[in-house]
């Protein structure tokens, strides 16, 4: 059965049609990259995806035990910049719907933080304020956040905005690493295509409408593969 | 200074007033950090408009002012709210209109009974002499419910207050603890306007906020630390309105602008 199926989708914002009749599915533990050019819906689409826009027309539907638990790595807004936070407490917050209405984090939620603070490198920056670290350094502890609230699916709106290619490149191999070692289906939104058909098993090129979904070695071979790939070969 | 402090806990009202004041304080301290990072700070305001011309019209129509304006407010709250999730500067404005409608039909209220005047000057300006027994009671359940509910659910007000759409990707309702910080809000606001009056009590909610924020790196040490200074505060601006017969409300106020700037100084001073 799917995990995540999503059924000619549209979804409008700010008085137009950012997602246009999209469908796709994704199989338990599948890896998709989700391209396009800017403005052509990617993030509206995993707004949807997660709940937060309703859909116009058509349905989101993800199979899971009772209410989804989608760990999510947004694109980060100035107020969460300056925001007088720890990084153990930023990262801990991922675990905030996992005890339910008890008010305070289980041993097995510290855990889990303690584990991904250590897998991502910032368990020495654990006390330190979010607000002082350099833009690197904050994308790694929402996305140890978004792991640790990752049950049934993660999806990640450009991770590596504003990131340097070396950073970069390090970030995609967290993703993918936890995708396979963990088995939970991701999405990832990202303008580089070059590292979504390296470690993605498949891709959907947004462009409003869905103008592509498939594997990635399909992907390379269209025109429109081509193009965004620069491995144009006439 | 001891003998002041006798003075002041021998009068009755002075001591519930204190007890009232300081549950009042701790209330909006701890909801103001939230409300201050999320960029509501503006509602406090809107609301605590919303609340004089409730309790105005109930004072001309003779209802219990506490038991008219609560829930009035709970429903402006929800509706400011929920303007100001649909777009922000549409939210800006649409708090401006309510808050000064409010007020016009407060003062018309108050005008058209006669000898309302010193009640009306009473709300606008806070005044310790106006707690009646009952609003005592009252207030104080309130408030100790605001401060229990704020306890039991702070870490999922810290997730809402970060990061609104992750906490709801994650399987929290969102929207849910977001009214239940507008609820929390609405009561501490019409219940604190006794003591602070209408055009101070948001000071109350903003600056133990932003006074912790200045030197404070985790948000639990934000939240304890506006706590305590919004209680060091209150307590030297009572003292200090007793001791220079000055209002109690704008001492209190005085008081946290004076935490404030020194905070900020303290800030400032390389480590």
């Amino acid at each position: 059965m799917s995990r995540l199926v999503v059924d000619s989708l549209s979804i409008d914002y700010d008085g137009r049609r950012a997602v246009c009749d999209v469908s796709f599915s994704l199989e338990k533990g599948e890896f998709l990259a989700v391209v396009g050019e800017n403005g052509s819906g990617k993030s509206t689409l995993i707004k949807g995806i997660i709940g937060v826009l309703p859909p116009s027309a058509g349905t989101v539907s993800l199979s899971c035990d009772g209410r989804p638990g989608i760990g999510y790595l947004p694109q980060q807004t100035k107020l969460q910049r300056d925001f007088p936070a720890s990084v153990r407490e930023v990262v801990l917050s991922g675990s905030v719907a996992s005890s339910g209405f008890a008010p305070f984090y289980s041993a097995e939620d510290k855990r889990r933080a303690a584990r991904y603070m250590d897998e991502l490198a910032i368990t020495g920056l654990a006390g330190r304020s979010y607000r002082e670290l350099s833009g690197g350094e904050q994308q790694r502890a929402l996305l140890a956040r978004a792991f640790c609230a990752a049950r049934d699916l993660l999806v990640l709106d450009e991770p590596t905005a504003g990131l340097d290619p070396l950073i970069s490149a390090e970030f995609y191999e967290l993703v993918a690493r936890f995708n396979s070692e963990t088995g939970i289906t991701t999405v990832m939104v990202t303008h580089d295509v070059a590292a979504a058909v390296h470690c993605a098993d498949k891709i959907l090129h947004m462009g409003s409408a869905a103008l592509f979904f498939g594997g990635c070695g399909a992907y390379t071979e269209t025109e429109l593969g081509k193009n965004f790939t620069g491995c144009r070969h006439d | 200074m001891i003998s002041l402090l006798f003075e002041l806990f021998s009068y009755q009202f002075v001591v519930r007033a204190v007890l009232v004041g300081a549950l009042v304080s701790l209330c909006a301290a701890l909801l103001g950090v939230s409300l201050v990072l999320k960029r509501y700070s503006m509602i406090g305001d809107g609301l605590a408009h919303v609340a004089f011309g409730a309790l105005s019209v109930a004072l001309a129509t003779g209802f219990a002012p506490l038991v008219f304006s609560v829930p009035v407010v709970v429903l402006a709250a929800f509706g400011l709210l929920r303007i100001s999730e649909n777009s922000k500067i549409k939210g800006d404005a649409a708090i401006a209109v309510i808050s000064s409608a409010a007020l016009a039909i407060g003062v018309i209220a108050a005008s058209l009974k006669k000898g309302l005047n010193v009640d009306v000057y009473n709300y606008m300006f806070g005044s310790i002499l106006a707690m009646s027994r009952g609003d005592v009671y009252l207030s104080v359940s309130l408030s100790c419910v605001v401060l229990l509910f704020f306890l039991f659910f702070y870490n999922k007000i810290f997730a809402v207050t970060f990061d609104e759409d992750f906490a709801f990707a994650a399987g929290v309702n969102a929207r849910g603890y977001n009214a239940l910080i507008a609820l929390l809000t609405a009561v501490t606001i019409v219940v604190g306007m006794r003591i602070m009056g209408t055009l101070l009590i948001s000071s109350l909610i903003v600056f133990p906020a932003l006074t912790a924020m200045r030197i404070c790196k985790s948000f639990r040490s934000v939240v304890i630390c506006a706590a305590t200074v919004s209680l060091v505060c209150f307590f030297s601006g009572i003292l200090a309105s007793f001791a220079f017969e000055i209002p109690t409300g704008a001492s209190v106020v005085v008081a946290n602008i004076i935490a404030f700037l020194s905070f900020s100084l303290l800030a400032r001073v390389p480590r």
